[in-house]
């Protein structure tokens, strides 16, 4: 058990927080949570530096520990995080760098890197949320491409995406697993309609999107036809197992800005708050040091992380939620002004117990996958 | 960076669970508890043999020259087993009273307002004037509870805080397993989403906790320890709690082991100092 870092590693945070303390002052302001469009500009603009700047591909190319020094560092220096970017970079980027061709990779990933191409999550359906198997979008052959139908919902980014990693079914007859592809859409092609949704947030961070004919070349599947669903394992895992970790050190400056503000306010005093907070900072310390220990493990098994990532999603999408109520508290009043920075934050964290996957369906995985639980008998 | 348990403690580890399978088995566990206030004085010198109580102390002293987180990893074991004694008393002692090492020496002292294993233990150390006996809710723990607050020092509360966790371990295997095997309604409960549930919870708990006492065995940072031991708290507590409940009536009687995992979680944390000094520890840090 070993928490010092090599000398390596300590040259490269050493170095990305020189670079840092250069590239953040020259930023523009960032715009407001809820435009999207503004916010493609501003986050693509920021991966555009990375790229530039050596740290592209950190999210997938580096190791487990190098990407978590650029994470711990870039949050501690208050860097944007990867935004729009989100799903290009940590979904279909490291989905298509493991499971795609040589041209693939070639198309699709260094766009990404640049921050040339936003890409979005087209998993979703209405009647096919938890139960993602259940999707029945169609795709059907005609000659060298899918034609696709049907419709799509929680479609992150949509409105500001050039490219939708699209799960179609190609086979109606094959048991629901099987029988489902891996398709990258053209966000431009047409026969896409996208509608957004509104959030409780007030955002438009997502979209119901509705496809109707929508051609798509047969190159731009990632996998074998039909071999969708193993495809789509691939990205939960890396959605699942890394997605969150950076964010738990967001948490960790909130909680200390939280307690710098009940000390000026008085509420400091309070011991129940008192120890809301100190549970809080118990909490977040430990899922540091867990993100620390899966890590490791990751480094020593090399590569895609396991289903201990839903370990850890669990209790962290729960203690994000605990942690802005309590900044609720401490507001006090000021907490019901919807443009407080810290009341959009506690009705975005409204999402982390669904969004990836609900707690119970979480809860299912880690019963089933890791404690050997029986399936079934819902 | 490497924050695994290496090769060294994997098999330190594993030497110390199958000399615990061995020697403090579920037999060896129910003959204890049908003599309660006796200590093992086999069983004692065994593990001293084994090298735990010297297992910090150099080498030159009579010792294994190893650190806090292989203690931890012991003591994990040791609290997975429930294995009854001052163990964190005599192991904390090693050093300072003759015989603790070799396992002759029996050592307990007080810990906040209370006092374990007093009548069993050679040598008593610290302030017990006043020491009046209770009736213990714990019967492999015998306590008396003294007037004047004891110190405990922050290695005791990371040594309960890693027995804290093996205890949570073991509970979370217990209702795994009577998960998959009592069948109700024609199938294995553990079918049932709301028992998957419960036994998912039990191993979140129990890997955060395990993520947090390691890494303050390895810091040894007073906040980290004071996370380590509410964390660990928590996971042994509810993970009996909830074992409890997978057990249905099964767990509430006395036969089933879980009711003493919940009672040593409970005087193991109030063993190890008072749950709002460690609140305040780490408020204080924010």
């Amino acid at each position: 058990m070993d928490l010092t870092y090599t000398e390596e590693e300590e040259d490269f945070r050493a170095r990305l927080r020189e670079w840092l303390s250069g590239t953040l002052p020259a930023l523009p302001p960032k715009p407001a949570a809820t435009d999207w469009p503004g916010r493609r500009v501003y986050d693509t603009g920021w991966q555009r530096r990375l790229h530039d700047a050596g740290y592209g591909d950190v999210h997938w190319g580096a190791s487990p520990t190098t990407r978590l020094i650029f994470l711990e560092e870039t949050e501690k220096a208050g860097a944007p995080y990867v935004g729009a970017n989100f799903v290009g970079l940590l979904h279909a980027g490291p989905t298509i760098a493991a499971e795609g061709t040589d041209a693939q990779k070639e198309r699709w990933l260094q766009p990404v890197l640049r921050g040339d191409e936003v890409w979005c999550q087209g998993f979703s359906e209405p009647d096919a949320g938890s139960d993602l198997a259940a999707l029945r979008t169609r795709a059907r052959r005609e000659g060298d491409h899918y034609v696709v139908s049907g419709s799509k919902i929680w479609t992150s980014h949509a409105e500001v995406a050039d490219w939708c990693e699209l799960l179609v079914r190609t086979d109606p007859d094959a048991p629901k697993h099987r029988g489902i592809t891996w398709l990258a859409m053209p966000m431009d092609a047409p026969g896409i309609t996208v509608r957004p949704l509104r959030t409780l947030a007030g955002s438009t961070e997502f979209a119901e999107m509705f496809l109707d004919d929508v051609r798509i070349p047969v190159g731009n599947r990632v996998g074998e036809e039909n071999d969708g669903w193993r495809v789509t394992m691939v990205t939960l895992s890396f959605e699942r197992g890394t997605a969150f970790v950076g964010e738990v050190v967001a948490c960790r400056r909130v909680l200390g800005e939280l307690a710098a503000h009940a000390r000026k306010s008085g509420r400091w005093d309070d011991a129940v708050l008192r120890r809301e907070l100190a549970l809080l900072n118990a909490e977040f310390s430990a899922l540091w040091r867990l993100t620390q220990w899966n890590v490791s493990e990751a480094q020593a098994t090399g590569g895609v992380p396991g289903v201990g990532g839903s370990v850890f999603k669990l209790r962290y999408s729960h203690a994000r939620q605990k942690l802005f109520d309590t900044a609720a508290d401490v507001l006090g009043p000021a907490a019901l002004d919807a443009g407080q920075e810290w009341t959009f934050d506690r009705l975005s964290s409204l999402s982390y117990t669904i969004a990836a996957g609900t707690s119970q369906i979480q809860r299912n995985i880690v019963a089933e996958r890791i404690l050997g639980l029986p399936k079934g008998g819902r | 960076m490497h924050f695994q348990l290496t090769e060294e403690q994997r098999a330190l580890r594993t030497g110390i669970r199958e000399l615990l399978d061995g020697r403090f088995g579920r037999d060896a566990l129910r003959a204890a508890v049908d003599r309660p206030g006796e200590l093992d004085r086999d069983l004692w010198a065994e593990l001293a043999g084994a090298g735990l109580f010297g297992l910090c102390l150099p080498e030159d002293a009579g010792g294994v020259g190893l650190g806090l987180p292989e203690a931890v990893v012991v003591f994990e074991e040791l609290g997975r087993a429930l294995v009854p004694g001052p163990l964190v008393a005599t192991f904390l002692a090693a050093g300072e009273v003759p015989g603790a090492v070799t396992g002759e020496t029996v050592v307990t002292c007080p810990y906040g307002a209370l006092l374990p294993w007093a009548d069993a233990a050679d040598v008593v150390r610290g302030d017990v004037a006043g020491a009046l006996a209770t009736e213990s809710v714990d019967p492999l723990t015998p306590l008396h509870r003294v007037p004047a607050e004891a110190p405990v020092p922050q290695e005791a509360t990371l040594l309960y805080a890693a027995e804290q966790l093996g205890s949570a371990g073991r509970t979370l295997e217990m209702a795994v397993g009577h998960a998959r095997q009592r069948e109700q309604f024609g199938q294995p409960i553990g079918a049932f989403q709301a028992v998957k549930h419960l036994c998912a919870d039990l191993l979140v708990r129990v890997e955060v906790a395990r993520a947090a006492v390691y890494a303050a065995a390895v810091t040894r940072d007073p906040v980290e320890v004071a996370a380590a031991r509410l964390l660990a708290d928590e996971a042994a507590v509810r993970g009996a709690r909830d074992c409890l409940q997978v057990h249905g009536g099964m767990g509430f009687t006395w036969e089933a082991d879980v009711h003493l995992h919940l009672k040593r979680a409970w005087v193991r944390a109030g063993l190890a100092g008072s749950p709002r000094d460690a609140e305040e520890v780490l408020a204080a840090a924010l």
